[in-house]
């Protein structure tokens, strides 16, 4: 059980790395500051210019 | 959990498993796997089950892993489990952040995983599946794999340098500005060439345009949802934007059978492609958190989803394969594209087998997130396993069609004929019965007026998707669902590329532009965006129309330019690779990246000769212009003569650069073993990880 609460938890963890979720988060902790549109905002300013770059395969 | 699967995989240290049971276990891996391969290579006349191509390929890649990747990384890169990554040394929580390996695993496979795997593998089926199995399984196993891995690895002891930079410092400026060409080149013959596969799947289907222009819709309602109402909660919009996904399936079916509706979405080729192209201006041009990532978003869902929804389909329901292990066309007359299994099974099959475009990935965001060096293994090796399996799904979803079905999708109009009756005659003569009624029966069970000449591999792995669902899931009634869901999935993450890749060569462009004007080089400055954003959208445009008004379906043409492009990057990678393993002093395990690299200046090589100089006119580009000046002249010759030189000019520049760089790379490693050469290896410098003491 537990170890399919762990594989669950890292499935989890791998889609909120993948989707942005956790550099949001991180983003939240660093600035320290709270959820927001404002903070979203900053976030995706900082974030699209270096993720736009990366190239995504064939 | 991680750990356990490891220590399986790496057999050693298993405490309730001694040595000799190992080796069994082993041994019987081994049996089995080539009892799977033999049935696939010596069955002849007879319907195989799709499970034997699942076994084989499970066995190749658990002994790939095993063995061979255990053999790179211990005895050529010696990964040092003890030393810190950027990730760690370098941390910032923003590109540097130490993360799980299996996150960082199923980031990178997010990453290398787009439609190349799905759509190469369906249009080399012309030739059989085994050609196509066969290459997928020794090309990934000994060649992909082992690129991305290596690249990963030095990339990550060299503080996450990407590729140009390894190249430029590596073998020089010739390998730093072949590697920035190079890219370029790929991206807008690839961009050309996906915006030409999804406009062969929707031309003339109401149904299936109607459903991608209402993805755009959704992509920004979903933009603004994240921005406004819940920011940051993409998996929750992703959903979301899911479910509205699927009710655009359903409406995409009601707009067919609406008269004025169906009217509306019924569109030509050329009018498609004039859309894509405006679609792709735009979505350059517009903020990147409106249209381009929720899309992102919402495409990396349905892909995740499908292929693990196809892989289970594929294992629980094992469907027979109908396609012979060989066909007629290995002799290269073939319709899907013209030219022999060699070398062109091996540019047509790129992703899934080997593709340089993923060394790009190895040496971008993934070293940034290694804990460990010992992960690389894992990650690049691993996740490149991964996509050569899709590659095989891919295979199994054309070649369970009926041969005649799958050459009647795929053949060009230019090659069976213009009706129904000439193209189902045509084919039928080769050997492959399909008569019109069957061909009529088969759209209208998946919705569509006709399936005749959609060339590009998408409607042909939709069919065949369709096909393996329908046999358990909603049956034969729900097949147009499943047809254009397959569809759905595929334009939309053709499409995405489509505004990613625009984006990224424009920001290479402006770099570029901006060493000669610096306003240029401003990636805010609106002039610059507009330009740049017209030069790429006009340059992948201008193959996409050339595509569009080939009378040989664009795809015979492009995707060998693509697979050109992708395998003179994958060189670039090797050479860099082979350079630094010289470096290392492991010259006599050089062979691991050395003899791949050989394969691939000989496939490059000889696949360019024949598009520029072959004397068939489907195969060679100045022999289809010398046929079309011969022949009678219309509005469009002069137009199809310049393509066809321009062709052979880009395919020519292309192998030039092979040339240079692998000369460039010969040089130095004559001096190096020579001892006239800088041996000096340009990694960061050692420095003991903390990781060690908190993760033992």
């Amino acid at each position: 059980m537990s170890r399919f609460v762990t594989a669950a938890r890292i499935v989890l963890a791998t889609l909120r790395e993948i989707f942005d979720e956790a550099a949001y988060e991180r983003f939240l902790r660093r600035t320290q500051t709270a959820s927001s549109p404002g903070a979203y905002a900053a976030f995706r300013r900082e974030f699209d210019e270096a993720k736009t770059r990366r190239p995504k395969c064939c | 959990m991680g750990s356990g699967f490891d220590t399986m995989l790496d057999g050693t240290s298993l405490t309730d498993m001694n040595k000799t049971a190992s080796i069994c276990a082993w041994l019987a891996v081994g049996l089995l796997g080539a009892a799977a391969v033999g049935v696939i290579a010596v069955r002849r006349g007879e319907p195989i089950n799709a499970l034997w191509l699942v076994v084989a390929a499970t066995c190749c890649y658990a002994l790939g892993y095993r063995f061979y990747s255990k053999f790179i990384a211990t005895k050529i890169l010696a990964l040092d489990a003890l030393r810190a990554t950027p990730a760690e040394r370098l941390e910032n929580g923003r590109d540097f952040l130490v993360t799980n390996k299996w996150v960082v695993f199923g980031h990178h496979f997010a990453a290398i995983a787009g439609p190349g795997p799905l759509v190469g593998p369906v249009l080399a089926a012309q030739f059989g599946y085994l050609p196509g199995t066969m290459w997928v399984l020794a090309g990934a196993v000994f060649a992909g794999c082992v690129q991305d891995f290596v690249i990963l690895l030095f990339s990550v002891r060299r503080d996450g340098k990407s590729l140009t930079e390894m190249a430029k410092e590596e073998i020089g400026r010739v390998g730093g500005f072949v590697a920035y060409t190079a890219v370029i080149a790929i991206l807008v013959i690839l961009l050309g060439v996906a915006a030409l596969i999804v406009v062969n799947a929707l031309k003339d289907s109401p149904w299936g345009t109607f459903t991608i222009a209402m993805t755009i819709p959704i992509a920004l309602l979903m933009g603004l949802y994240l921005r406004r109402i819940r920011p940051g909660k993409v998996l929750e919009v992703s959903v979301l934007g899911f479910i509205l996904v699927l009710g655009a399936i359903f409406g995409g079916q009601w707009a067919s059978q609406n008269p004025a509706m169906a009217h509306a979405f019924t569109l030509q080729g050329s009018t498609l492609a004039k859309l894509i192209i405006i679609y792709g201006f735009a979505a350059s041009a517009l903020p990147v958190w409106l249209l381009l990532a929720p899309r992102d978003y919402l495409s990396t869902f349905v892909k995740l989803g499908t292929i693990a929804l196809l892989g289970i389909g594929i294992v629980v329901l094992h469907p027979t394969l109908h396609m012979p292990a060989l066909t007629r066309f290995v002799d290269g007359t073939g319709p899907v594209f013209a030219g022999k299994i060699f070398p062109f099974a091996f540019i047509t099959i790129a992703c899934g087998a080997i593709s340089g475009f993923h060394s790009l990935i190895s040496s971008g965001t993934t070293p940034k997130l290694i804990a460990r060096e010992t992960e690389t293994r894992m990650v690049g090796y691993g996740a490149m396993m991964a996509e050569s399996a899709v590659a095989v799904m891919a295979i199994i979803a054309a070649c369970v069609l009926q041969p005649g079905v799958y050459f009647a999708i795929n053949s060009p109009a230019g090659v069976v004929g213009q009706t129904a009756a000439t193209a189902t005659a045509t084919i039928s003569s080769w050997g492959f019965p399909v008569t019109a009624g069957d061909m009529q029966a088969l759209a209208h069970a998946v919705g569509e007026q006709t399936l005749f000449n959609r060339t590009g591999g998408a409607p042909a792995f939709a069919v065949g998707m369709a096909h393996i669902f329908s046999q358990s899931l909603g049956g034969a009634a729900v097949m147009a669902l499943w047809y254009h869901f397959a569809v759905m999935f595929e334009a939309l993450f053709i499409l995405t590329i489509l505004d990613a890749g625009t984006r990224v060569a424009r920001f290479m462009i402006q770099d570029a532009l901006g060493h000669i004007y610096k306003p240029l080089g401003r990636t805010s400055w609106y002039p610059s965006i507009l330009a740049t954003s017209a030069l790429v959208v006009g340059a992948w445009g201008f193959f996409l129309w050339q595509g569009v008004k080939d009378p040989l379906g664009g795809i015979n043409s492009l995707w060998p330019l693509f697979g050109i492009a992708n395998q003179l990057l994958a060189t670039v990678a090797l050479c860099v690779a082979t350079t630094i393993i010289t470096k290392m002093h492991r010259t006599r395990y050089a062979a691991v990246t050395l003899v791949p690299l050989a394969w691939l200046v000989a496939v490059t090589f000889t696949a360019s000769w024949h598009k520029i100089f072959d004397r068939n006119p489907r195969v060679g580009f100045l022999a289809q212009a010398r046929a079309l000046a011969a022949g009678p002249a219309t509005n469009a010759t002069a137009r199809l003569i310049f393509n066809n030189r321009l062709d052979a000019a880009v395919t020519a520049v292309l192998v030039v650069m092979v040339a240079l760089v692998l000369i460039e790379s010969v040089r130095q490693w004559i001096a190096v073993l020579n001892g006239t050469g800088e041996v000096r290896v340009k990694e960061a410098p050692f420095v003991m990880t903390r990781l060690a003491e908190e993760r033992p």
